[in-house]
């Protein structure tokens, strides 16, 4: 496929997060490669080696060792990318936790997919929101032309001197990744005026200016002050961001707000869910407001910094709300659920919270479970109680389970008797 | 290869570039070792660091170096080093940053790291041709947690990890030949007693672009259990008795620098230990000092043909 920038193009996600980093002008990529994000250092590779892009791009032998290299080289003084998936990201959760707390600005799009065990390739959240307390923020895109535009506005916030934090953004395994939609590309030039040159700040390896970095402290006190620096500098990031989106905004014409809210004005209901599957949301809405339901969609853009006093307004006078959670905290629920009741906490108009937990694994969220949840939200709101989180599973994946299932102790009976 | 050849003997520097009062040990033989080297490397060198004895030389707001540190973690320096080393090429190749500014990329790691968990990092950043030096401290065990046994640890010592009669069950691995089996541009074994040898070896790395190492055996006063002012003495026993030969890998060959003649038994090196204390008392264990004896008469017997 070849594209030439500016203007509109089928592209995948993959392509639209390659096609990014081109425009961010990155000087260095580690690269591990992982289903699904393969795609994405592929194509980066194919105009490296056609002389379309100046750039490094290096493979390393792991996800741990790439973040290393990407934080390393970021604190040195270049512009970083760099992406992974699943397994990849958790395999790199250590030196996640280190760059952020080097301070190093780099962008790492990750392409959501569940994790081992059972290994899957398919996708939901529960790769992304292991590295919610890393120190990196995070942006959660629903469309292939959201993966371009966020990633554009993450270089401006990891560098931006108020933030110094690196950004995680999320696009969804498949239902993105793979997926091809018309994207609009900015002029390069444009796109470069916008992203602007690589500030290292105070950081940076030379010989005139020798600095040590991610030195030891002894106590808590210290410790306490550098952890709590990086908080406010990732709280600090929602108002940058806020700047960001807006200027954005005015360049290219498309608006990212920290909170989308859809249909939400009249609305006495509305789902909460991030991704690519909040799309299905929208069109579940437009269908039951065509049927006379007044509810609407709140999707959070940046789930860290969280806009939690944007979604105590958003939500206030709601009757109900349907958290939708692509995840699954072993032993606790819905971690959007969590999150949004901590939010919601004490606040007086707060809105009954119902949670679903959909969507593990790839597993589709039909339009019909929609509705269904709807339902749900209607009744809680007329009896004043929530249900007890539920997981969207129906009867016949149950039987299909449990067929599977016949069929290995079948297959291991067989196995036995075998002589 | 058109070698340099580093003349030595010449006076070495005089003054050390790295500060003093660091929290290491008294008679740290890392210490010892990255003293001598730094002051060889110059102030034009950022070091790298896994986690290690050496982490606590820079503890907020201070640090000993002249030069750059950054502290990775304990699997990943040499990762951390080839993202150095490829954003300072970027910059200077961009025009980005003049070439004076440029660095010397040193990996800094224990022998927890270098043995262990940083392998498979370090054998892909050989693979990769990094450029970059790679000084390991072996102090044969987990130093800074209180010597627990590692991947480095020589047969029959006692660690926290490794107690009883016969100490450690293991065989001390082979990083000097797992290096020279990826083809680095150099490799060499150094121990801080013989300064000389030292110097030449790393003058000789300095000169040389691609992946080297340093192996450096350090004698640990609080680990291996001696006196901190023996540090040198021991260190050198190590080599008199063969246990810790002296060796470089250039273009293909292994090339020893210091041959022991007479080798003194290892014993000499051993009795100086509270490690290897069981070997002696409460009875001579006469069956593991041969096996360790035949050990090193093996190695050199091989070698020297």
């Amino acid at each position: 496929m070849k594209v030439t920038a500016p203007g509109r193009a089928l592209l995948t996600g993959n392509a639209a997060a390659a096609w990014a980093a081109r425009l961010a002008r990155v000087d260095y990529v580690p690269a591990f490669p992982i289903t699904p994000q393969t795609e994405i250092i592929e194509t980066l590779t194919g105009w490296i080696d056609a002389g379309e892009l100046d750039c490094r791009l290096v493979t390393m032998e792991s996800e741990h060792a790439m973040v290393a290299a990407a934080g390393a080289a970021a604190v040195t003084g270049v512009r970083v990318f760099t992406a992974t998936s699943s397994q990849g990201l958790l395999y790199a959760l250590e030196m996640l936790y280190a760059v952020a707390g080097w301070r190093a600005p780099l962008v790492l799009v990750n392409v959501s997919r569940g994790l081992a065990a059972p290994i899957t390739l398919e996708p939901d959240h529960n790769d992304v929101l292991a590295a919610r307390d890393t120190g990196f923020l995070q942006i959660h895109c629903a469309t292939c032309q959201e993966v371009l535009d966020s990633v554009l506005l993450a270089f401006r916030l990891a560098e931006d001197r108020r933030v110094r934090l690196p950004v995680i953004v999320n696009q969804d395994g498949f239902y993105l990744s793979f997926t091809r939609e018309p994207v609009e590309l900015p002029h390069p030039e444009t796109a470069a005026g916008f992203v602007g040159p690589f500030d290292p700040g105070s950081l940076r390896f030379t010989a005139s200016a020798p600095i040590s970095q991610g030195v030891a402290v002894l106590g808590g006190g210290p410790y306490s002050y550098f952890r709590y620096e990086m908080h406010l500098a990732a709280q600090a990031a929602l108002s940058v961001y806020d700047e960001i989106a807006a200027e954005f905004a005015t360049k290219f014409g498309r608006h990212h707000p920290a909170v989308e809210a859809y249909r939400l004005e009249d609305a006495e209901f509305a789902f909460y869910m991030m991704g690519s599957f909040a799309t299905r949301a929208q069109e579940a809405v437009d269908c039951l407001r065509q049927a006379g339901w007044r509810i609407g969609l709140v999707r959070p853009r940046l789930l860290r910094p969280l806009p939690d006093a944007r979604l105590r307004e958003l939500l206030a006078g709601k009757k109900a709300v349907a958290v939708i959670d692509q995840n699954l905290s072993l032993g606790k629920g819905g971690v959007l659920f969590a999150e949004l009741a901590s939010a919601l906490y004490g606040q007086p108009q707060a809105p009954l919270l119902v949670s679903f937990v959909g969507g593990l694994g790839g597993r589709d969220l039909p339009p019909e479970e929609f509705f269904a949840m709807a339902e749900v939200l209607k009744a809680a709101a007329q009896e004043g109680v929530a249900p007890p989180p539920r997981l969207l599973f129906t009867a016949e994946e149950l039987a299909e389970v449990q067929k599977l299932r016949a069929i290995a102790g079948a297959e291991r009976a067989r196995l036995k008797e075998a002589p | 290869m058109s070698e340099k050849k580093p003349s030595f003997p010449r006076p070495l520097p005089s003054t050390h570039l790295l500060g003093t009062g660091t929290p290491m040990c008294a008679g740290c033989g890392g210490l010892q070792v990255l003293h001598e080297i730094y002051d060889l490397l110059g102030p034009k060198t950022v070091f790298v660091n896994a986690a290690g004895c050496l982490t606590l030389l820079a503890v907020y707001p201070f640090t000993p170096f002249r030069g750059g540190w950054l502290y990775t973690a304990m699997a990943a320096a040499p990762a951390g080093a080839q993202g150095v080393r490829d954003a300072l090429d970027i910059l200077i190749s961009q025009g980005r940053l003049p070439p004076e500014e440029n660095l010397e990329v040193v990996a800094l790691t224990g022998d927890g790291a270098a043995y262990g968990m940083g392998l498979s990092a370090t054998s892909s950043a050989i693979e990769r041709g990094l450029d970059f030096l790679y000084l390991c401290y072996d102090n044969e065990g987990f130093g800074n947690t209180g010597q627990q046994y590692s991947e480095a640890t020589p047969h029959a010592a006692r660690t926290a990890t490794s107690g009883g009669p016969r100490g450690f069950f293991g065989y001390k691995k082979d990083l000097f030949a797992i290096w020279a089996a990826h083809r680095p541009v150099y490799a060499a074994t150094v121990v801080g007693a013989e300064i000389m040898d030292l110097a030449r070896k790393v003058e000789k790395a300095k000169g040389l672009k691609g992946p080297r190492l340093i192996l450096a055996l350090a004698p640990c006063p609080t680990g291996w259990d001696f006196d901190p002012k023996e540090t040198v003495e021991i260190g050198r026993l190590a080599v008199k008795t063969g246990i810790w030969p002296l060796k470089e890998y250039v273009d293909g060959r292994v090339v020893h620098t210091k041959i022991p003649h007479p080798r003194l038994p290892v014993e000499e090196y051993l009795r100086r230990q509270g490690r290897f204390a069981h070997l002696f008392q409460p009875v001579r264990q006469e069956e593991l000092l041969r096996e360790l004896q035949a050990q090193v008469a093996a190695y050199w017997a091989q070698v020297t043909g």
